[in-house]
């Protein structure tokens, strides 16, 4: 067994100190060492996007990265993307406009989302559907999930969006 | 109804909210005290004689806890379940298989080991140091070879890879083929391909098995579409009674019919965990759901039709050749027999109908139901065969169907094929789509590109397919569901549904229709689902028979307890029984509205029991099972347009319509869901994906990097409208959804392409590649 290493991240503004083996993934590290099992695994080569992550802000395929490379970085997954208790108005976006049905891809789905609006707050429908092109949906054909970026695209602009209880 | 009525509203699913913050715990996320974890060495061969298994190595990597191979699980774990073995063969055995290989392997993937390590890390490394010594044998691929008799054997004791020919006698179609064509008529022919497809679930299979031994007790998790079949299966592979087996189904990240299935890693984990005395997981990864689980479709079709001067088909003859892989499955063999030869006929009063159909084993992984199960394949055949009449004609297609369709009052209808359809009205579904597509504007734009000297095509399909499962008979194990509705002291409403839905929404459908039933809100239902210990039996979601099958055992169970209900408030109001009315949540006198007990009051009083009146039964629960007496066929037409580069052999498809009606629609905003994803997968399947094997049999398409996803940008919005023609099959009026938008899109872009082309058929999929040597004529 190689020897580990240690690591330190913050992950959801939480900081975390931990021992790694050097060939472990950072989605394995989120998942089963932080139980962070909103990020999820779909393909393995780094096709699907379903493990997408923000690494100081910019998404990345956390399948695609060791868990050593995300050594003194800040990661943002699903569960911290909005206050405990809130959404986000990208996750208000999906569950309004149905852009999720069996919801596996969606938490990549909507971190992607996120980098799209950030360096396009105002997409077109054709530059929603290239900007996901890395992540992939077998559930919904799409178009409920570009639906639900122009809405969340919106909500953002406005500045309309009032924090969204998640109990809803 | 006072109240806003839930059923028919675009309400927001009450799925979302935990799977939009990653709070759901899908079975990848369930981590057990002690868990091992278990990994699959599998054959990287099509066909080959296992000579020897040397695991010692493996067995002696630290943190490895233990290696099994076929050797291990003799006369303890039973075979792979199939749920309706066919004579003569497969009765007899063929194509059954325990959960390991024994003495030959026959497709790429084929399990052959498993080691169970402290992480999946472990588990992994000690696969690589298992020493098989396999001798390779000549593989067999194509199905149409496999049928011939000097094919490779899969089973050689039986002397051929067929496992069923069905070869009906053939003079009386002849005859009308011949009179056909005696008085002017036409008949047209063609090969059609059903290419094989991964029903690529964004999430992979995934296991994990807990055994008790003090009471010999096994819970298995796993990422399935039938909870409790797979529990009925299991126990009997496990030898264990079916009280001793527990399965839950966590959140199922899509299943598409993938899941529809006992596996041999359902067993493997639940062997592991007995020995090792361990919780046991396995995680299928990608390139294992490519190679090991089933695929779909998988068909040859020869059709032919012979119609007369209107175009008017006046018989139909059809040749089904099923590509069933190397193994059975828990449907294999009967996909083609059970769901593509009954629907041939499709929208179309055929007179006569000759149907063959041949189940032929090959070395591929194992095929069985992928959204659509067997009624894709029957709707390309009878739509390729209208459009090849209309090309013979040269009428306009969207004429031919009409001169075909079943008229309104003919319903309910039996073709010649047997099936016999509830309701339906084909051409006004047709007409809704051509307007809805401005088809004539469509023709026009078409005549201009053309002049152009651009392709552009424009294909139209009319579909009709079945669902609903039962009636009575048509499985081995019964093809009801069930449901135990509970109104709790607070007026909180608890449905244990037998179905277990995987992204259809049912939680939120399901709510709408007993909200509206009982007049309370949304948020006083709870639907819950995919646990065999606690919901009623259940035969699970597929066939999409969700709604029409599970939805009616819940409206079932809920008119028992408004009656119930009823009897309770009689009493408190001191008014007979027949004179209490239930509308907006409150009980009240017939003419006396004023007079009323609410929802809640009735509630509290049944379950407190001290004010009730004597002789009635406190509580309020009820179960009801329903197994409909007949099938369910919904329909539609899609109409869409693609275009060709002429250079390049691109196409891209820029518009598409549809136009579905599947009865009553609870959700608009869920069924529209569902028909956006059927089209994305039936689009898929004509333009971008197939699984491919090389003569060898190794799978050359064994991630998304060479299994082309439809990605988001290859597609345009898709418009929709529906038609409603109830059916009176359940008393909802409901049909189902969930796979028609994959049945009725492919043949729509198939004939698009073919229309573009200028060319009678081109098998799919429409890669630039194949495009190009069409429009090059090489």
């Amino acid at each position: 067994m190689t020897m580990k290493r240690t690591i330190t991240v913050t992950v959801n503004g939480q900081p975390h100190q931990s021992e790694v083996e050097p060939r472990t993934l950072l989605v394995h590290y989120l998942r089963e060492t932080l139980d962070l099992t909103g990020t999820h695994i779909g393909c393995d080569t780094s096709q699907c996007g379903a493990c997408t992550v923000l690494l100081n802000g910019e998404s990345v395929k956390s399948c695609t990265m060791l868990a050593v490379q995300a050594d003194g970085s800040e990661v943002t997954t699903i569960e911290g993307l909005a206050p405990e208790g809130s959404l986000h108005p990208i996750q208000e976006g999906f569950w309004e406009k149905h852009g999720l049905q069996c919801g596996f891809c969606t938490p990549g789905m909507i971190m992607a989302s996120h980098q799209l609006l950030k360096h396009n707050p105002n997409p077109t429908e054709t530059e929603i559907r290239k900007g996901l092109e890395g992540n992939i949906c077998r559930c919904t054909g799409y178009q409920n999930i570009v639906k639900a970026v122009q809405h969340a695209a919106e909500q953002m602009r406005t500045g309309a969006s009032e924090p969204v209880s998640a109990g809803d | 109804m006072g109240i806003a009525a839930l059923v028919g509203s675009p309400i927001k699913r009450r799925e979302d909210p935990r799977l939009i913050t990653g709070q759901a715990t899908y079975i990848d996320d369930i981590k057990l005290v002690g868990m091992l974890h278990m990994a699959v060495l599998r054959s990287p061969y099509g066909h080959a004689r296992i000579n020897s298994i040397d695991v010692e190595a493996a067995r002696k990597l630290p943190g490895v806890h233990a290696v099994y191979t076929a050797k291990d699980l003799n006369g303890v774990v039973g075979k792979v379940p199939v749920a309706a073995p066919l004579p003569p063969h497969i009765t007899e055995g063929m194509g059954r298989r325990g959960p390991l290989a024994e003495g030959k392997v026959r497709f790429y993937g084929d399990p052959v080991a498993v080691v169970v390590a402290e992480d999946r890390y472990i588990a992994r490394d000690a696969t690589d140091l298992i020493e098989v010594d396999y001798e390779p044998l000549p593989a067999i691929t194509d199905v149409e070879k496999a049928m011939q008799p000097d094919a490779p054997l899969l089973y050689e004791e039986f002397g051929t890879n067929v496992g069923l020919p069905i070869h009906p006698p053939t003079e009386d179609i002849e005859k009308i083929f011949a009179d056909t064509v005696a008085n002017g008529g036409v008949v047209v022919k063609g090969r059609l391909v059903n290419q094989r497809l991964a029903p690529a679930a964004m999430e992979t299979r995934g296991v994990v098995a807990e055994f008790r031994k003090v009471d010999k007790s096994l819970t298995v998790w796993s990422s399935s579409q039938i909870p409790h079949l797979l529990r009925n299966y299991l126990a009997e592979q496990m030898g264990l009674p079916q009280h001793q087996v527990r399965v839950i189904v966590p959140e199922v990240g899509g299943g598409f019919g993938s899941k529809l299935n006992i596996y041999p890693e359902e067993a493997l984990a639940a062997y592991a965990a007995i020995k090792t005395g361990r919780p046991v997981k396995w995680i299928e990864d990608r390139s294992e759901n490519f190679a090991a689980t089933i695929h779909g479709r998988g068909q040859v079709n020869y059709v032919e039709a012979a119609a007369d001067k209107d175009g008017k088909i006046q018989g139909l003859k059809v040749q089904v050749i099923s590509d069933l892989g190397a193994y059975l499955q828990f449907f294999t063999d009967v996909i083609a027999i059970a769901f593509t030869m009954p629907m041939v006929s499709g929208c179309y009063d055929i007179p006569a109908i000759y149907c063959s159909c041949d189940i032929v084993f090959t070395n591929k992984a194992p095929t069985d139901a992928y959204r659509g199960a067997g009624r894709p394949e029957a709707t390309y055949v009878a739509e390729r065969a209208i459009d090849l009449v209309a090309r013979e004609l040269k009428k306009d297609p969207a004429d031919v169907r009409r001169v075909n369709f079943i008229k309104p009052e003919q319903f309910p209808h039996k073709v010649a094929t047997g099936a016999v359809y509830d309701t339906g009205n084909y051409a006004v579904a047709l007409d809704k789509a051509l307007e809805l597509a401005n088809y004539r504007g469509l023709r026009q734009e078409q005549e201009q590109k053309r002049a152009a000297g651009k392709l552009m095509g424009i294909g139209i399909s009319s579909y009709v397919e079945i669902c609903g499962l039962g009636p009575k008979g048509s499985a081995p194990f019964g093809t009801y569901e069930s449901a135990r509705v509970r109104v709790e002291q607070s007026g909180t409403v608890m449905v244990y549904t037998g179905s277990s839905p995987h992204g259809q929404g049912e939680e939120t459908t399901f709510t709408q229709l007993v909200g509206d039933e009982f007049g309370i809100p949304a948020e006083s239902v709870i639907v819950l689902h995919g646990d065999t210990d606690s919901t009623p039996e259940g035969r699970g979601t597929y066939g999409s028979r969700g709604t029409a099958v599970g939805g009616t055992a819940v409206f079932n169970a809920v008119q028992k307890l408004k009656e119930k209900m009823k009897l309770v408030a009689s009493h408190m109001l001191e008014a007979s029984v027949s004179d209490v009315e239930l509308e907006d949540g409150k009980f009240y006198v017939t003419g006396s509205p004023q007079k009323s007990v609410t929802f809640v009051e009735v509630a509290s009083t049944a379950n407190l029991s001290n004010t009730l009146a004597a002789g009635i039964e406190p509580g309020l629960e009820a179960t009801s099972f329903f197994e409909p007496s007949a099938c369910t066929f919904p329909f539609g037409t899609h109409i869409c347009v693609v275009e060709i580069d002429k250079d390049t052999g691109e196409a891209e498809l820029t518009k598409y319509y549809a136009v579905d009606d599947c009865g009553r629609q609870l959700n608009p905003m869920i069924v529209q869901g569902q028909i956006h994803g059927g089209i994305a997968q039936g689009v898929g399947q004509a333009m971008f994906e197939s699984v491919v094997y090389d003569d060898d049999g190794q799978l050359l398409t064994s991630s998304f990097m060479d299994y082309a996803m439809p990605m988001s940008f290859e597609f345009p919005q898709f418009e929709l409208d529906h038609t409603v023609t109830p059916t009176p099959i359940n008393p909802m009026g409901v049909k189902g959804v969930g796979e028609a938008g994959t049945i009725g899109s492919t043949p729509a872009v198939t004939a698009a392409v073919a229309d573009a082309l200028g060319v009678a058929h081109v098998d799919m999929p429409y890669l630039p590649e194949k495009l190009w040597k069409v429009i090059n004529h090489s």
